[in-house]
């Protein structure tokens, strides 16, 4: 049953919920009603995913009950939840990579013909899809599928099996901005024909443009549910963080003696195909260069040869003078270089090794911690413990895993690490993606510590608000080029965006 | 004359690597089967071991007079030790390899141990070969190729086409193969992750079991310590050989099958090499099926170093891998 929009779909009461002995949700109540669509929001860690994979059957809660449209239920898996019209996409798709997408939407779905051909699941997807008026390709595969189609793919399985109530957990993380409104047309549309669907975001600027209502929870208690209209987003990112907290960047303008300089720089992505085509750039000592760009435009790859772990094609990368794409990736880290990974699960940290390891990556093997072939194990944690302390982690005790700790901690870490290793540069990737706004601002003052004491400092982000707050210069990627470069007094948005898209300098200007 | 003794030795070399291969083809089947679902089992040589024996002792011990019920025994054992296989490593996520390698030794020690009184007592109640009205004599060409027992048969044709057919034109196939490639969103779509997989690991089991049962009432045909010889071990490589695909499987079981018969024809014949003086070729033989596995491993890992992507032969994606749906 759909209704006038009053009527509540799902009521959660009193829900709690704690992993390993951290209270995640602390009896928080929610109610979402027919018909619109619910902004849950808050920082990482706040419990909002958590609450979601309660309502979809992933998890079962510790304590609280669970009303769907009236009637008590308790979902013991993600079937019961499907059964019950709840169904959720996830922040990490739950998308077989090897399968078609026509096999994707039919899988585990009880109406799925017991014998299928390749032939009729693709019928009887494109039929479906024609109902709903989404579209992706049903004979593509997943692994070759754009971000944005596979998500496509995931919201078309969930409504395949009659879901009434949709959960997208923070489903713009992953898109591009065209992508992003292409989704909120099609959530306002659902919402529209009496659907329940419950977004979950930390970015204020989306819950003010699809939301009708929205929950704030913090530290897992539910703050405050109030409509959208007459909300304003500062009032809401107070409620989320609980201060309010500005970081000013007073930028300044170095000159002299370049200390990493790249000249002619050209390299492969790992398909083989060009990623950086005849990059010259210089960051000096005591200096921010931002580097603009949509993701994908050769940054990765940038600080990959940076660091050396993608081999120059031509061209060449000094610092101070001395050649450093020669150098191999432990001399490159020796002589003072720190690299924020873009992705800091996969380079950043080993998940299954405690943060006590984790805090020493770089340097376990260096007279400071290792006397020889054995570790000074009291050494490493006190500079662990130390370490998790300054840049405010939050650990249960440094013996724990780093799989353990929530993306923002284990990103805090990282940060931290790097730039004490960096005396001479620091190479950032991504710094802030995924935090919170606290723990974002910790990490750009980090950054900004860094340039104070001289370091020369390379920040590359995708978000342009962060160049431009934190950029003394700043240089425009586009498809593995520099597009331009310019001082953060003369940065203009709009040249810098159309730059961005691959308009030249010359169609910009004019 | 020389043209005779080449043909004589490839006759009997086809006689013994058909039903030599239906052993491997049997176990090949079942480790798929749970490899398919994401369960890796490792003892495959020791669920040989335990069909077989329980079957020779169900024979010789319990009376049984039906070869069909005797592999069935031997079946039911293997598929008790199949899931308590299942139980530690879906229900308990114990290391797959670990517990593998222990039921693998383990059942081999079991086997041994129940077979001890058995060594070599004859069995007489065997698979009869299928041959019309006996118009063919043994030493020909088409009897070689055609004429063996049903087990053969359900072997090369019948598992092999209901797998296929069940994998990738089935509802539950899709379901099963999301299982073993990406848990997660299997569970997410309310497919029994945990459930399929001992299952199949179960049923797997008892396939191999069977395989065990048909060494002991068809091909050997007696008990004999380490009953499998090392067929466990190949039927894994012929898994991978096959690229975890059921119609593969069979020509890798032929292939490995024939290099086993190589080894114990060479050892009859007395092979031996021309050069370095090797009298006897066996050890050499037996080595054969694990570097062409090692080979059969290279080549797609090698053409994905060439920016070639192999999918379609790729392990299933969550082989070996403990699933567990609250892991954060």
């Amino acid at each position: 049953m759909t209704g006038d929009g009053t009527r509540p779909s799902v009521e959660a009461l009193g829900i709690s919920k704690a992993f390993g002995g951290v209270a995640a949700l602390d009896a928080v109540d929610f109610e979402v009603r027919w018909s619109e669509v619910h902004a849950l929001v808050g920082e990482n860690g706040a419990g909002k995913t958590t609450l979601c994979n309660i309502l979809a059957g992933i998890y079962r809660a510790d304590a609280g009950q669970v009303i769907v449209d009236g009637t008590e239920r308790d979902f013991r898996s993600p079937a019961h939840a499907i059964d019950a019209g709840i169904g959720m996409v996830h922040q990490h798709f739950r998308l077989v990579e090897p399968m078609t997408v026509a096999e994707n939407i039919h899988l585990g779905w009880p109406e799925t013909p017991g014998v299928v051909s390749q032939r009729a699941l693709v019928d009887r997807t494109e039929q479906f899809m024609g109902e709903m008026g989404l579209h992706v390709d049903p004979t593509a595969r997943i692994w070759q599928l754009s971000v944005g189609e596979q998500q496509r793919v995931e919201i078309l399985r969930v409504l395949a099996r009659g879901a009434r109530v949709l959960i997208l957990d923070e489903p713009t993380a992953v898109l591009t901005a065209k992508e992003a409104d292409d989704l909120f047309r099609v959530i306002r549309e659902l919402a529209a024909s009496g659907l329940s669907v419950i977004f979950i975001t930390h970015k204020l600027r989306e819950v003010l443009a699809v939301s009708d209502r929205l929950t704030v929870l913090r530290h897992g208690v539910r703050e405050i549910t109030r409509p959208t209209e007459g909300a304003t987003a500062s009032e809401i990112a107070r409620l989320m963080t609980g201060e309010e907290r500005v970081l000013d960047v007073e930028h300044r303008t170095v000159t002299g003696a370049p200390a990493l300089e790249l000249s002619g720089v050209s390299a492969l992505n790992d398909r083989g195909i060009e990623a950086l085509h005849d990059v010259d750039l210089t960051v000096r000592s005591g200096e921010i260069l931002g580097i603009a760009g949509v993701s994908g435009n050769g940054q990765s790859e940038l600080a990959e040869v940076i660091c050396a772990l993608r081999p120059l094609r031509s061209g060449s990368i000094t610092l101070d003078g001395a050649d450093l794409a020669s150098l191999s990736v432990r001399a490159v880290t020796d002589i003072g270089v720190g690299h924020i990974p873009e992705d800091r699960i996969g380079m950043g940290m080993v998940l299954s090794a405690p943060v006590k390891d984790n805090a020493v990556l770089h340097n376990y093997w260096t007279e400071e911690f290792a006397q020889g072939l054995t570790l000074d194990r009291q050494g490493v944690i006190n500079f662990a413990k130390q370490l998790v302390e300054t840049a405010r982690v939050q650990t249960r005790s440094v013996f724990s895993t780093a799989g353990q700790m929530s993306g923002g901690n284990q990103q805090r870490l990282v940060a931290r690490r790097e730039a004490l290793a960096a005396d001479r540069l620091l190479v950032a990737a991504h710094p802030t993606r995924g935090l919170d706004v606290n723990a974002a601002q910790e990490v750009r003052s980090t950054l900004i510590d860094k340039r104070d004491s001289g370091c020369a400092v390379l920040l590359i982000s995708d978000d342009l608000d962060e160049v431009l707050l934190m950029g003394d210069r700043i240089a425009v990627m586009y498809e593995g080029r520099i597009m331009g470069v310019f001082d953060s007094a003369d940065a203009d948005r709009e040249h810098i965006g159309l730059l961005m898209g691959g308009h030249s300098a010359v169609e910009a200007a004019s | 004359m020389i043209l005779a003794i080449i043909e004589n030795a490839f006759l009997s070399l086809i006689g013994s690597a058909i039903p030599a291969s239906a052993v491997v083809m049997l176990a090949a089947t079942g480790a798929m089967l749970g490899e398919r679902v994401g369960v890796l089992n490792l003892g495959q040589e020791g669920l040989i071991g335990i069909g077989a024996v329980f079957s020779v002792i169900a024979v010789l011990s319990w009376g049984v007079e039906s070869p069909w019920v005797a592999m069935l025994i031997g079946m039911i054992a293997a598929a008790v030790a199949g899931l308590i296989f299942a139980l530690c490593v879906v229900s308990f996520r114990a290391s797959q390899v670990l517990v593998g390698l222990a039921l693998a030794l383990g059942g081999i020690g079991l086997s041994n141990q129940l077979g001890v009184n058995r060594n070599g007592t004859p069995i007489q109640t065997l698979f009869r070969e299928i041959n019309p009205g006996g118009v063919l004599d043994d030493n020909d060409l088409v009897s070689a190729f055609l004429f063996h027992d049903p087990v053969v048969y359900i072997a090369y044709i019948g598992l092999p086409v209901v797998l296929w057919f069940v994998l990738f034109r089935t509802r539950h196939g899709m379901n099963m193969r999301a299982v073993g490639e990406n848990p997660a969103a299997a569970d997410a779509v309310g497919v029994s992750v945990t459930g399929w997989r001992i299952f199949y690991s179960v049923l797997g089991a008892a396939l191999t079991g069977a395989g065990g049962a048909y060494m002991v009432l068809s091909f050997t045909p007696t008990w004999s310590p380490d009953i499998a010889r090392g067929r466990g071990w190949v039927a894994l490589a012929v898994v991978i050989f096959a690229g975890w695909r059921p119609g593969w499987a069979v020509a890798g079981a032929l292939l490995y099958g024939s290099m086993i018969s190589l080894d114990t024809t060479a050892q009859a014949r007395g092979w031996g090499l021309p050069f370095m003086g090797a009298s006897d070729l066996s050890f050499f033989l037996s080595m054969l099926p694990y570097v062409v596995t090692l080979v059969a491993i290279l080549i797609p890992a090698g053409a994905v170093k060439l920016g070639r992507r192999v999918r379609s032969t790729a392990a299933p994606a969550a082989l070996a891998i403990p699933y567990s749906r609250e892991e954060r």
